[in-house]
């Protein structure tokens, strides 16, 4: 009973993807009227499938269905030299409390992540140190409760400040975390079908998107970082390399040429506090975006208009300054316009992107691949005629070898294969290229169960027992070879799987399902096939 | 009429001339040893890092002008083979463009690629489109050679365990040694044809390590058997026996294998060509490994012949640790 059963729930299973197109659009109409759409307008799609069958498909992968894949890193230094940078500010202020002790105080040049600064009276190095050590605050984190977040030591007349590990620890989970959040945020407003959005080791993402048209496309959403801050300007220049001084930098206007701002590096209020941005126009009827602060934001950007009225004032974004007007009055409640020569579709890009969060650190991209629809669909083409003739030409081979025999494990086979398709849907498997090969690869390997029973009960006959007892010891015998062969291939199975990525994965999975299943089917179904028939016809002797 | 591959009885002597097959192996292996050290492998762009491009155009190809289009881009190596495959229509004429990874980036930037289609549109033929690309930088690709060479070793490790539970160690020796046979093999031939060495051919390695296994385990089952039941039989005889006994199910198995890889490796479309003829060469080299490699290992260190007993009296021929 329990055989019968899980045979009817795999074909049951595996039903939907024999109408593959059908069921998806199925499933998508279903989807949106969930989302809350007129269920009229889906009338017709509805109709293409029976409510009460299961509609979970088998995920075509990349390789098959056409997308792109990327693999990024995440420049997680990125985000220490930020904290560090913005740490000037308050590291300038208490030192210059402690004065009188400690005299005058430089920035110095340094790495990326560290902050150096030179003090002019080196006696009292311990009272900076100390004066810093105030603005260390303990690590946000569940692993290491207690640690400072920031590493103060001395070197000759200079103070060095940078992220302690624990820190780093903390702001890297952190900055993936956030990562990871905005790409999948990114990526859900193009709205495509099922995208893969991953953590990979310590500091990667992996990002898989079918039917999108390239990996440029990709990149474009995802890899713009729309860092948005608004600095307050020094000068403005007409060439790059001005002399500036530490604690300020000079960037280059987007939109008119030769143009450019000296800024002050610590940014007064960040993008991050942004909490909606929305495409607008401004009052001369110009494409613009509108923005709103959180409290925090809307509090810090109201005292600075409010103490510097009359001077300019730079919105940087990725470095580039978008425009840069002059305060003209007190800005309090946190919103604003950004106003600069857009279009109407770059103003809406520009909401999204800012809406959807600044990237906290850049993105290398180490991998990508793209595969057009049109190579998939040649792929499964050719996948379907082989295991077509893969399976028609083990069917022939099998009735020929064995007979009626060889009929029972050709069903056997069948189910098998439906089982298969049913378990890969079930559990939501993807099916690569790769995993079509592990199937017809299965679907020859998987008669090797029952050859090896049939081959036993041959030789049982020969020793002249009884049919009856001769298959009972066929299978009896065959047995302990079946589980160890299988089980040596399934080991190997579950390394690739553990091992392997993306389609080598899915033929990992295919593989392994495949020796479950044909096991199962192998020893459970041809054997309740044999002893259907056996009841029936009481045979004398039996030819295998 | 029923297909009898194999007659009902066989009395095969597979050890008459067990050092003759044993030469034939070890020297196999030497020259694919011999063969990889002086041509190397044709790594892909997974384990070379670069990019690989598969363009298709309706016009005859004509790589050299292919080649001439993009020597003015400075892209370095650049390899274009065009590629056939019976499941192509009459005129869809595809190449794959392989250029090296570019310095100081890891995967390539989609602005060379806008470039590369633009110029070959512009000299080569208006229609070509490019159906796939994909690139892989360096750091990737050292890490994946890393892992797939980690994943093989962890097999054979993990496989050396089970059999030497489930048999006696010298199973295990015999079982592992025609595993790396079989790949030592698989890479020689791999390097001899010079085929595009990839991630999916590491997985099509691993395939034959479980096929080349099931068929192994198979015979060692037998022998097992035949211990428990010819106590004084000769370990060559018996071995013989056991062989002969399963030598119906190990070509059954080998052949439908075969037919079924053998479809897809003409119908499968060339993407998958190479991890097809790597399974269809490693499920031969497989067969012909169990029975004359893992065998003759397993004769020549002897095993413990009272299997009735655990800890028994030590075997025959060598004794044991």
């Amino acid at each position: 009973m329990l055989i019968y059963g899980l045979v009817i729930a795999g074909l049951l299973f595996a039903l939907p993807n024999a109408f593959y197109s059908r069921v998806e659009s199925f499933n998508d109409a279903s989807l949106a009227i969930e989302n809350g759409q007129d269920p009229t307008l889906f009338k017709d799609e509805k109709k293409l499938w029976l409510e009460f069958l299961p509609t979970s498909l088998v995920n075509l992968g990349l390789d098959l269905r056409g997308g792109a894949h990327l693999l990024a890193e995440v420049r997680t230094t990125d985000v220490h030299a930020q904290k560090i940078k913005s740490l000037w500010v308050d590291v300038r202020d208490v030192l210059r409390q402690k004065r009188s002790d400690i005299g005058t105080i430089r920035l110095q040049d340094s790495n990326p992540g560290t902050l150096r600064v030179k003090i002019s009276k080196p006696d009292a190095m311990q009272t900076a140190i100390e004066a810093v050590s105030s603005l260390s605050k303990p690590v946000v984190s569940l692993i290491q409760a207690g640690a400072d977040d920031l590493k103060i030591w001395s070197d000759g007349d200079e103070l060095l400040v940078s992220l302690s590990d624990a820190e780093v620890l903390a702001t890297d989970e952190r900055t993936m975390r956030q990562s990871l959040e905005i790409i999948r945020r990114r990526v859900d407003e193009v709205g495509t079908r099922e995208p893969t959005i991953q953590r990979q080791g310590i500091d990667r993402i992996l990002i898989q998107v079918p039917g999108i048209g390239s990996a440029t496309e990709l990149k474009e959403l995802i890899g713009t970082t729309a860092q948005l801050t608004f600095q307050a300007v020094i000068g403005k220049n007409s060439s790059s390399t001005p002399k500036s001084a530490f604690g300020s930098e000079v960037l280059p206007s987007l939109d008119e040429e030769g143009v450019y701002y000296t800024l002050e590096s610590a940014a007064v209020v960040t993008g991050e506090q942004l909490v909606d941005a929305q495409p607008s126009f401004d009052q001369n009827g110009r494409p613009a975006v509108n923005f709103r602060f959180n409290p925090t934001g809307a509090r810090k950007f109201g005292d600075y208009t409010a103490e510097n009225i009359g001077s300019p004032f730079a919105i940087v974004l990725d470095q580039e300054v978008i425009s840069a007007p002059v305060i003209q009055s007190h800005i309090p409640g946190g919103s604003g316009i950004i106003t600069g020569n857009f279009t109407i579709e770059e103003s809406t890009n520009l909401a999204i992107l800012l809406r959807a969060g600044a990237l906290p650190a850049g993105l290398e991209f180490l991998e990508e691949r793209t595969i057009g629809p049109e190579l998939g669909a040649d792929s499964i083409k050719a996948g379907k005629l082989a295991c077509a003739v893969a399976f028609a030409a083990v069917l022939a081979f099998m009735f020929m070898s064995y007979g009626l025999f060889g009929l029972f494990a050709n069903v056997a086979l069948i189910i098998n294969v439906f089982l298969i398709f049913g378990l890969l849907s079930a559990i939501g498997a993807t099916l690569t290229l790769p995993g079509i090969a592990g199937i017809v690869l299965t679907i020859g390997m998987a008669v090797d169960a029952n050859v090896l029973i049939f081959e036993r009960i041959r030789e049982e006959i020969k020793t002249k027992k009884g049919p009856a007892r001769s298959i009972e010891l066929g299978y009896e015998k065959a047995l302990s070879a079946i589980i160890d062969a299988n089980i040596t291939t399934f080991i190997t199975a579950v390394i690739l799987f553990a091992m392997g990525s993306g389609p080598v994965r899915g033929f990992a999975v295919t593989l392994g399902l495949g020796i479950i299943t044909s096991v199962f089917t192998a020893i459970f179904v041809t054997r309740l096939l044999i002893i259907v028939w056996f009841e029936r016809s009481r045979p004398r002797e039996i030819k295998v | 009429m029923r297909l009898k591959l194999i007659p009902n009885e066989t009395a095969i002597n597979f050890f008459g001339k067990s050092n003759v097959f044993f030469g034939v192996s070890i020297c196999a292996v030497f020259l694919s040893a011999i063969t990889y050290l002086f041509l190397g492998l044709n790594f892909g762009i997974d384990f070379k890092g670069g990019t690989s491009i598969r363009s298709e155009s309706r016009v005859e190809l004509d790589i050299a002008k292919y080649r001439q289009a993009l020597s003015g881009l400075n892209l370095g190596d650049v390899t274009i083979s065009e590629v056939f495959d019976p499941t192509f229509d009459d005129d869809q004429k595809v190449a794959l463009i392989r250029i090296e990874a570019q310095d100081g980036q890891e995967a390539v930037t989609s602005k060379i690629v806008e470039t590369m289609l633009a110029t070959l549109k512009a000299d080569v033929s208006k229609d070509i489109k490019f159906q796939a690309v994909e690139s892989v930088g360096p750091k990737v690709s050292g890490e994946l050679i890393k892992k797939a060479v980690m994943a093989i070793l962890l097999a054979i490790g993990a496989v050396l365990f089970y059999i030497w539970l489930r048999f006696e160690w010298q199973f295990a020796l015999g079982a592992v040694s025609a595993l790396i046979h079989d790949i030592i093999l698989t890479i020689g031939i791999f390097s001899i044809l010079q085929i595009k060495f990839d991630l999916a051919i590491i997985a099509a390695l691993l395939t034959i390590v479980g096929y080349s296994l099931n068929d192994t385990v198979v015979i060692f089952d037998r022998v097992r058997e035949n211990l428990r039941k010819f106590k004084k039989k000769p370990l060559i005889e018996l071995m013989n026996l056991s062989i002969n006994d399963t030598l119906s199910r190990t070509i059954m198995t080998s052949l439908t294998t075969l037919l079924a890889l053998i479809a897809l490796f003409t119908l499968g479309g060339d993407v998958i060509r190479g991890f097809v003829f790597a399974m269809i060469w490693g499920v031969v080299v497989g067969t012909y490994s169990s029975v004359f490699v893992a065998s003759n290992i397993l004769l020549l260190l002897g095993v413990k012949r009272d299997w009735s007993k655990p800890n028994a009296e030590a075997g025959t021929s060598v004794p044991q640790p």
